[in-house]
């Protein structure tokens, strides 16, 4: 057994560490304030490779394990859970086509994201179906020679600036589950209506809508596999992407704490610096014993992914555990910053306002442990 | 073309810096090592100058302790085409350095055409390896460079001075030159540059390769401690105009006898 890693993915974690800290925490608390998309750091991040770590090497990818990935996604995230979300939506997207696309889909769809810099989106959510995917009403026609798409999908990350969407969709609703389709959708096909961005609480520089399809016509050939594998191929994305965005949340409890220990180090109150009170010094050890238990299980996660070994059930220990901490976390960071926490001078609140959305998507934490339940139970 | 770039792994600037017990060297475990930044802006200068010149070999040589050799492997993600590491202990002196380097970079087989390094280590600062190498091998050399252009086999330098001014040099190849910050703008190592850069080659030689011995050592340490702690500043109290000029007294006289300034 070995907890360290490679001298590679300590490079890659100081490249994307470095990153963040240069490009990314500069510009963090005037995009979130203005809600403004990082297109520049997006492009940056992609030319440095940081972008698409989930397309194999045989694709023009750059052949990472999802240990790699986490490593990489808690990297960016300590620069910005907000633009990070918007890099992972990438992945998230590109993933269902690495898990179920034929070798001509993956050539045609994820090659060309290597060679240049494109955006993808996932669209799995409707404005009456969150949780229960399963329920999804978004219809996908037999129209002959082509798919028919037509529904409305919601809280699109990245669905603005998208060039490519991947639709999950039913073809019919009454076979549940096993109607669900997933397509592959080029976002310059007519019929597609972009929502308004939505104005949210956190992660505001990453652009999210709702989306709908009119009569989206769609090549036969861009489906993954055949009609009604798609909540398979769902159901596999989230063993690869909740590691993912479970990774997220430790780069912002990690930042929260660097950012807690710095202050308490410095803020004087009854003659000494905070951090020689117990209150604080308690406050704190609470967030690194978190931050190195999360770390423990997001790495796992995405390990057993890598050697194969169903994870879900610790996916979702990671996925809730990470991102329920990374709540608690930046709470207490924002108690130890005290008013100046609350304030918008400081860096604190905006990680506890971008904490609260990762306990929600991706599975809610309520879901997680629906998740954790279903499998210890059975 | 041949260009040489000297790099040198230094404790990362936000290091907590502490003497050995035994007062010999500094505590060296804990330590996370960086490139020194100034190398970062020799080996940006480098790689620039093979952009114009694609056929110039860019070889980054590194001596210092072995369980890292981070900076070399940063410096080829960035896009050198090989690294020579000389292994040693991280407390050599600046001519024993400089004299492994030497010996790395003739091991090499390939004569210098220019011989890149950072101004100074942000470690010792001792702002002397670059010199004492351009010595050893009988070149020019210019330090504290701010401005680079090529023009065949001859290369234009500026260099900062006093008071804002430039120096503007040209001077015929080889010549060795030591970069300071503005320069250049350093690459990031890009991801597929990290993975490029495991199949590089680097060759690892020992003081004894590069013909380095106790011998060449010209400055002993005697011990590293840390400076004194700054005592608590002194507040005298002068608002009563009655004792002002005894509070004034006891100043100066502290000011002669504690602080030694007048």
């Amino acid at each position: 057994m070995d907890f360290a890693l490679t001298s590679e993915q300590r490079e890659i974690r100081e490249l994307a560490l470095k990153f963040a800290r240069n490009e990314m925490i500069p510009l963090a608390q005037e995009y979130d304030e203005k809600g403004t998309f990082p297109t520049e750091i997006f492009k940056k991040a992609w030319e440095l490779g940081l972008i698409n770590v989930c397309i194999p090497a045989e694709y023009g990818g750059p052949g990472f394990t999802g240990l790699d990935g986490v490593i990489i996604g808690e990297s960016l995230a300590y620069g910005c859970m907000g633009m990070n979300t918007s890099f992972m939506a990438n992945d998230l997207a590109l993933l269902p086509i690495v898990i179920g696309g034929t070798d001509e889909q993956k050539k045609k769809f994820l090659t060309p994201f290597t060679q240049e810099f494109k955006i993808a989106s996932f669209c799995l959510t409707e404005p009456g179906n969150g949780s229960d995917a399963g329920g999804i009403k978004t219809s996908i026609k037999d129209g002959g020679d082509h798919w028919i798409i037509n529904g409305e999908k919601m809280w699109i990350t990245n669905a603005g600036y998208a060039d490519l969407f991947v639709v999950y969709g039913t073809i019919d609703v009454t076979l549940k589950h096993k109607g669900i389709s997933a397509v592959i959708v080029d976002a310059k096909t007519a019929g597609i209506v972009l929502g308004k961005k939505e104005d949210k609480m956190g992660h505001r520089s990453s652009d999210t809508r709702g989306v709908r399809f009119n009569n989206v016509k769609v090549p036969k050939e861009n489906m993954l596999g055949k009609p009604g594998e798609g909540w398979a191929i769902a159901m596999s994305t989230l063993d690869h992407s909740r590691p993912l965005v479970a990774s997220s949340a430790l780069g912002g409890a990690q930042r929260a704490l660097d950012l807690s220990i710095q202050y308490a180090k410095e803020r004087i109150q009854f003659g000494v610096p905070i951090a020689k009170h117990q209150a604080v010094q308690f406050m704190i050890a609470e967030m690194g014993m978190k931050i190195e238990a999360s770390r423990l299980l997001v790495h796992k996660a995405a390990w057993m992914c890598d050697q194969g070994i169903k994870n879900t059930e610790v996916a979702s220990y990671a996925k809730a555990f990470a991102s329920d901490s990374c709540m608690q976390i930046t709470t207490d960071a924002v108690q130890i910053y005290g008013g100046y926490g609350y304030s918008k001078e400081y860096p604190v609140e905006k990680l506890m306002r971008d904490a609260k959305l990762i306990q929600i998507y991706e599975g809610t934490s309520q879901i997680q442990r629906l998740v954790m339940s279903r499998e210890l139970l059975k | 073309m041949n260009i040489f770039v000297c790099v040198k792994q230094v404790p990362d600037t936000e290091t907590k810096i502490i003497p050995t017990s035994d007062g010999s060297f500094i505590e060296t475990a804990s330590i996370k090592w960086i490139m020194n930044p100034y190398d970062e802006y020799a080996v940006e200068q480098a790689l620039l100058i093979k952009t114009t010149i694609p056929e110039a070999n860019v070889t980054v040589v590194r001596v210092g302790s072995v369980k890292d050799t981070e900076a070399l492997r940063t410096a080829m993600a960035m896009g050198a085409d090989e690294a020579s590491h000389v292994a040693a202990g991280d407390n050599l002196d600046s001519y024993s350095i400089a004299k492994a380097l030497k010996g790395a970079i003739e091991k090499t087989g390939r004569k210098p055409d220019i011989i890149l390094a950072g101004k100074q280590a942000i470690d010792d600062d001792c702002l002397q390896v670059p010199q004492i190498l351009a010595e050893m091998f009988n070149l020019p050399s210019v330090s504290v460079i701010v401005g680079f252009e090529m023009n065949g086999t001859t290369v234009k330098v500026k260099r900062e001075v006093e008071g804002g001014a430039l120096e503007v040099y040209e001077i015929a190849t080889p010549v060795v030159l030591a970069c300071n910050k503005g320069l250049n703008t350093p690459r990031y190592a890009s991801l597929p540059g990290i993975m490029k850069a495991k199949k590089k080659p680097l060759a690892q030689l020992s003081l004894a390769d590069v013909g380095v011995t106790d011998a060449d050592r010209r400055v002993k340490y005697s011990g590293f401690k840390l400076p004194p702690e700054k005592p608590a500043g002194k507040k005298f109290d002068a608002t009563d105009a009655a004792k002002q000029k005894d509070v004034v007294a006891q100043v100066v006289g502290l000011l002669r006898t504690e602080a030694k300034v007048l």
